[in-house]
């Protein structure tokens, strides 16, 4: 298994006595109310998804991960993890100040140490995550809306995860134990936020013949909309393994993060976190967190090869097919037979026919997981 | 700006030749960023044996609890 990015695996959570004495004193300080992507970084950080990380970037950091894609301290890190506040919020804090973080329904759950208050410049920070400046790009988008100012500190979360799907729900800390005690020694994680397809199925398998186990780690939080609505993903993965996938070989539990578009540096952001739920190898497609056409097909994969120091072994799937002729899944390598046999996974195409009501081929989509899918009345994200 | 650290690191100069060498083809544009890479790796790899993970008893058991209660364990 492989050990915690950075060396140790963080938990900021508070403990139950503690919990109570800063719930009672966060009644009396300032606070920050936190949408609901920020209030799942901070239960990133308090798990130890995030590890090393245990609040958010100070300057230094900051400017580290843009232009280094590192830490201050070397360690691989690709994201910057901040916390935006208006120019007035900024007026009223001080660093050195305890300030608590409520939830978006305003509800307290975590104190944030102010350790620096610091400006930003959002095109730079957009031009070093995405590579462009272009406001068509979501995550670009998402920055230039940030507020124009940043705390950077150390969080401490209160005793209780906030999660609509306790089930599927696991931290780091539980992974490493279930995979212990599964004697999984090698595990690939697999990133999703889509219905599986056979075409998932056949990538999963394949490196999980080399493995001891898979990881199977759907992302749940925003979407956009007509993607499918978390709990279709969730109970369509749910039947997939316990008809087709063996108990002792495959876990599923849900990653609580937004998708930020990033292409390759989300994608070694994404392998950091599988690697502090204990994975050792990850899954990257092609065009992996990618959107519209800002990165190569392969970039996600290439960036894999400047990271000597990651510690996880990417697991590089070109795109694969159906071949008529094969009888199934393939790739590249191993089929020999034409286009004309073959017919691509469109993920557009199944979500389009169960629009319609319609079931996807069997050959495109196991029939159960349809039926799943199909049971649900509201499959998707709507506009809002 | 990123407060870099940078420092200039002695090497003899034939095992310079054999590195300039050995970068050929690597599409490494200095001899730096080359020896940056291979410390990285090899600083790495040594980390990788020096760390431990522990859970005090109390803590697995208290895990293994909770997903024997969600059906992850049997």
């Amino acid at each position: 298994m492989s050990k915690p990015h950075g060396g140790t695996l963080v938990n900021q959570i508070a403990s139950d006595k503690k919990s109570e004495r800063l719930k009672e004193e966060a009644q009396e300080m300032k606070n920050i109310k936190l949408d609901s992507g920020l209030r799942k970084d901070v239960q990133n950080i308090a798990n130890g998804v995030y590890s090393p990380l245990t609040g958010f970037l100070k300057r230094n950091d900051f400017d580290w991960v843009l232009e280094e894609s590192r830490l201050s301290d070397d360690t691989p890190w690709t994201l910057p993890i901040v916390l935006d506040i208006t120019k007035q919020r900024r007026d009223e804090l001080s660093e050195g100040e305890e300030i608590c973080l409520e939830t978006e329904n305003g509800k307290p759950f975590a104190t944030l140490d102010i350790e620096e208050l610091y400006g930003f410049d959002k095109k730079r920070m957009a031009r070093e995550i995405y590579g462009t400046e272009d406001e068509d790009h979501p995550g670009v988008q998402r920055t230039m809306n940030m507020n124009d100012h940043l705390v950077g500190g150390d969080i401490v979360q209160f005793k209780e995860n906030s999660t609509d799907f306790e089930k599927f729900h696991l931290t780091p800390k539980e992974t490493r134990i279930l995979f212990k005690e599964k004697g999984w020694r090698s595990i690939v994680g697999f990133q999703t936020r889509n219905v599986p397809h056979m075409g998932h199925e056949y990538v999963q398998k394949t490196a999980l013949s080399f493995v001891d186990g898979i990881f199977i780690n759907p992302i749940i939080g925003k979407k956009k909309p007509g993607d499918y609505r978390d709990e279709v993903i969730l109970d369509a993965y749910d039947t997939l393994m316990g008809e087709y996938y063996l108990k002792d070989r495959a876990v599923m539990s849900i990653l609580e993060a937004e998708m930020r578009y990033a292409g390759p540096k989300e994608a070694i952001f994404h392998a950091i976190m599988r690697k502090n739920f204990g994975c050792t190898h990850f899954i990257v497609g092609r065009d992996h967190a990618g959107v519209g056409d800002y990165y190569g097909p392969y970039e996600a994969q290439d960036i894999f090869n400047k990271f000597p120091d990651l510690d996880m072994t990417p697991v590089h799937f070109k795109s694969f097919t159906y071949c008529e002729k094969c009888g199934g899944a393939v790739d590249g390598h191993i089929c020999p037979h034409d286009d004309e046999h073959r017919e691509n996974f469109s993920g557009t195409k199944m979500r389009n026919m169960f629009k319609d009501g319609k079931t996807p081929p069997e050959h495109m989509m196991r029939p159960e997981v349809a039926e799943t899918v199909l049971e649900h009345d509201e499959k998707f994200v709507k506009e809002e | 700006m990123a407060e870099k650290n940078y420092t200039t690191v002695s090497i003899p100069k034939p095992l310079a030749k054999k590195v300039k060498k050995r970068m050929e083809g690597t599409g490494f544009n200095s001899m730096s960023s080359y020896v940056t890479y291979v410390l990285r790796q090899v600083i790495s790899s040594m980390e990788e044996e020096d760390q431990t993970e522990d859970f005090s008893e109390e803590d697995e058991e208290k895990v293994k609890e909770r997903l024997r209660a969600l059906g992850y364990l049997d």
